[in-house]
């Protein structure tokens, strides 16, 4: 690729900050023994230790215990976790019906099917066409047999946020455990457990320039949850498999590395790029609340033309976006977000998804609306859509 | 990480030959919608006497191969007679593109397509279509297969959108499975009129809604 990249493609994963390999680097080389038990020998405590002290750090940035923090591979394990952990620990007991939003991302949505599929029944909570879940239809859907509602903090593809200080009241009131997938708010938007009526919580490192295979899952003391990996003990007895403290400790350090000033300049570049494309580009329609949206994305869709095809201009242009068409999908499957929010393919599959991160410049922001303005005006062109009053 | 593209298929896409549209086309087809998130139009000029087509264009509202699909079809059809642009497969766009990623045979048959039934187009409106049977219920639900639904990204026959075929004295009544101010209600009406009106034993087509 000739000339510097242009990389927006930031809520699908971030560069790992220098920072945070230098702290991951002794993991590897010097302190790279196994977490022992309070009895082991000198480097299994050394390493006991180091890992403690991460998880002190990112449980903390949470307003949580450190006992109350589980790492896991990901956001992907951390919601699968969540979910299927606490169907297993209550699904005999309590009852078998859960509640997630249409709009979660897939780990949420995926195991809610599974669960399905082994006899839960699962209802799934529609949106306004900003993306907001309704608190009143959540209300409504809550049964004596409901064991978990799952909603996410922020949308990953139209950067919604939901009140989750609400669906949390509403939660512990009723007497049922709530989750939610902090994916893409955590360490961007404020987010205290002593704060808000939250059970369950999954983070992950690599949308915050961690390491990829790091992720974390808040488990609220008292909460009833089961593991769903059998091994070992390691993690509370919660999730077995080696404890990953590279990972760890990288994970803390890019929770410290990120603070206010940073989540400042990634809003003023959300709105920056809405603005622009506003100003200099006709028949667009912004997806997702212009307000209460996390500050490092803008999803806006051109309409008549379609994502693939702007992708792959921008690409040759050394820019990384990521649209909601179908056909830039693994599954050739319009975004279920885009479909939810309006039911409109068009508005999908013209949509694209620009999401910022702290390496990110006002400059480019630039570059990219000037690209972007001619690439959407000759795609325009060849179009059939938008002619003669049409479409 | 190899390109999923070749460089003819982005040469193509980067610049499409044959784009817009004619002003008084002698045949013209839509196939695809914006549901299925690809659609191509095909408009053509045929020369009456050698049935030559002496000019073609293509709008394209869709991916990279379906644009570089829609370039290459126009190129392999100017100055051929309809009977031998009739006869070009998806398989020879392909090959004349160095090769398509197969997952994207869907986006790039349209363009073929397109062609085939902008080509029809032009002998039905000529009174050239070779069939002279008689239009049945299976040749009206043969045609409103190419109508698609957009709530469902399918074609309104696979989704059961058809609720009743009626056909007599030339005139083709179809009732459509949708209240008739249904927010797609129009867009079908037109789509499945503009692939029945020329059929060469039809006078009127007559689409009704009626939700069930």
């Amino acid at each position: 690729m000739a000339g510097k990249v242009i990389y927006l493609d930031n809520s699908a994963t971030t560069r790992l900050d220098e920072k945070v390999l230098e702290a991951m680097r002794p993991c590897y080389l010097d302190d790279y023994a196994v977490a022992t038990s309070e009895f082991g020998y000198s480097q299994g405590l050394e390493a006991r230790e180091i890992l403690s002290e991460a998880r002190d750090r990112i449980a903390g940035s949470l307003g949580a215990e450190a006992d109350e923090l589980i790492f896991t591979s990901g956001n992907t394990e951390s919601s699968n976790l969540a979910i299927k952990g606490v169907a297993r620990a209550l699904g005999a007991k309590k009852g078998r019906h859960i509640i997630v939003s249409k709009i979660e991302d897939f780990p949420v949505l995926h195991s809610a099917k599974a669960l399905e599929k082994e006899g839960f029944e699962v209802d799934y909570l529609d949106v306004d066409e900003m993306g907001f879940v309704n608190v009143a239809q959540l209300e409504a859907l809550i049964r004596d047999d409901t064991i978990l509602v799952s909603v996410q903090h922020a949308n990953q593809e139209i950067g919604t946020v939901q009140d989750i200080a609400a669906i949390g009241t509403l939660c512990r009131q009723k007497n049922v455990l709530f989750h939610t997938d902090a994916t893409h708010t955590f360490k961007r938007i404020p987010l205290d457990v002593r704060k808000i009526d939250v059970d369950l919580i999954t983070i992950s490192a690599h949308t915050i320039h961690g390491p990829k295979g790091i992720g974390g899952l808040f488990v609220r003391k008292g909460t009833p949850i089961v593991k769903i990996m059998d091994g070992g003990f390691q993690e509370f007895d919660l999730r077995a498999g080696i404890e990953n403290i590279p990972g760890a400790v990288g994970f803390a350090k890019a929770v410290e590395l990120i603070n206010d000033d940073e989540n400042q300049l990634l809003k003023e570049m959300r709105d920056r790029i809405i603005s622009l494309v506003f100003e200099k580009i006709p028949i667009v329609t912004l997806n997702g609340d212009r307000d209460k949206r996390i500050p490092q994305n803008a999803n806006i869709t051109f309409h008549h033309v379609e994502g693939e095809s702007i992708t792959l201009h921008l690409d040759m242009y050394g820019i990384a976006v990521s649209t909601g068409s179908a056909c830039f999908s693994r599954s050739l499957e319009a975004s279920h977000v885009m479909m939810a929010i309006g039911g409109d393919h068009e508005r999908a599959h013209g949509s694209i998804r620009f999401t910022f991160s702290r390496l990110n410049t006002m400059e480019e922001i630039g570059i990219v609306v000037d690209k972007l303005a001619k690439i959407v005006e000759d795609l325009r062109r060849i179009s059939p859509l938008g002619k003669t009053g049409g479409e | 990480m190899p390109f999923p593209y070749n460089d003819i298929v982005l040469e193509h896409f980067r610049n499409p030959r044959n784009v817009g549209s004619l002003e008084h086309p002698d045949g013209k087809a839509t196939e695809g919608s914006p549901a299925c998130g690809d659609m191509v139009t095909v408009y053509l000029q045929v020369e009456p006497d050698t049935k030559k087509i002496t000019d073609i264009k293509f709008e394209s509202y869709g991916c990279a191969s379906n644009i570089a699909t829609g370039s290459i079809i126009t190129e392999l059809a100017k100055g051929k007679t309809i009977e031998e642009a009739k006869k070009i497969t998806w398989k020879e766009a392909s090959e004349a593109l160095g090769g398509l990623p197969a997952i994207k045979a869907h986006c790039s048959v349209l363009a073929v397509e397109g062609l085939r039934s902008a080509i029809q187009n032009y002998e039905e409106k000529q009174g050239l279509a070779v069939s002279k049977d008689p239009t049945t219920e299976a040749v009206v639900r043969r045609r409103l297969k190419r109508v698609m639904n957009p709530m469902k990204g399918l074609d309104m026959v696979a989704t059961n959108l058809v609720k009743e075929i009626e056909i007599k004295d030339g005139v083709i009544r179809v009732v459509v499975d949708l209240p008739e101010n249904h927010q797609f209600a129009a867009s079908i009406k037109e789509e499945a009129k503009e692939r029945l009106e020329n059929l060469w034993d039809v006078k009127e087509v007559m689409i009704e809604f009626e939700e069930i």
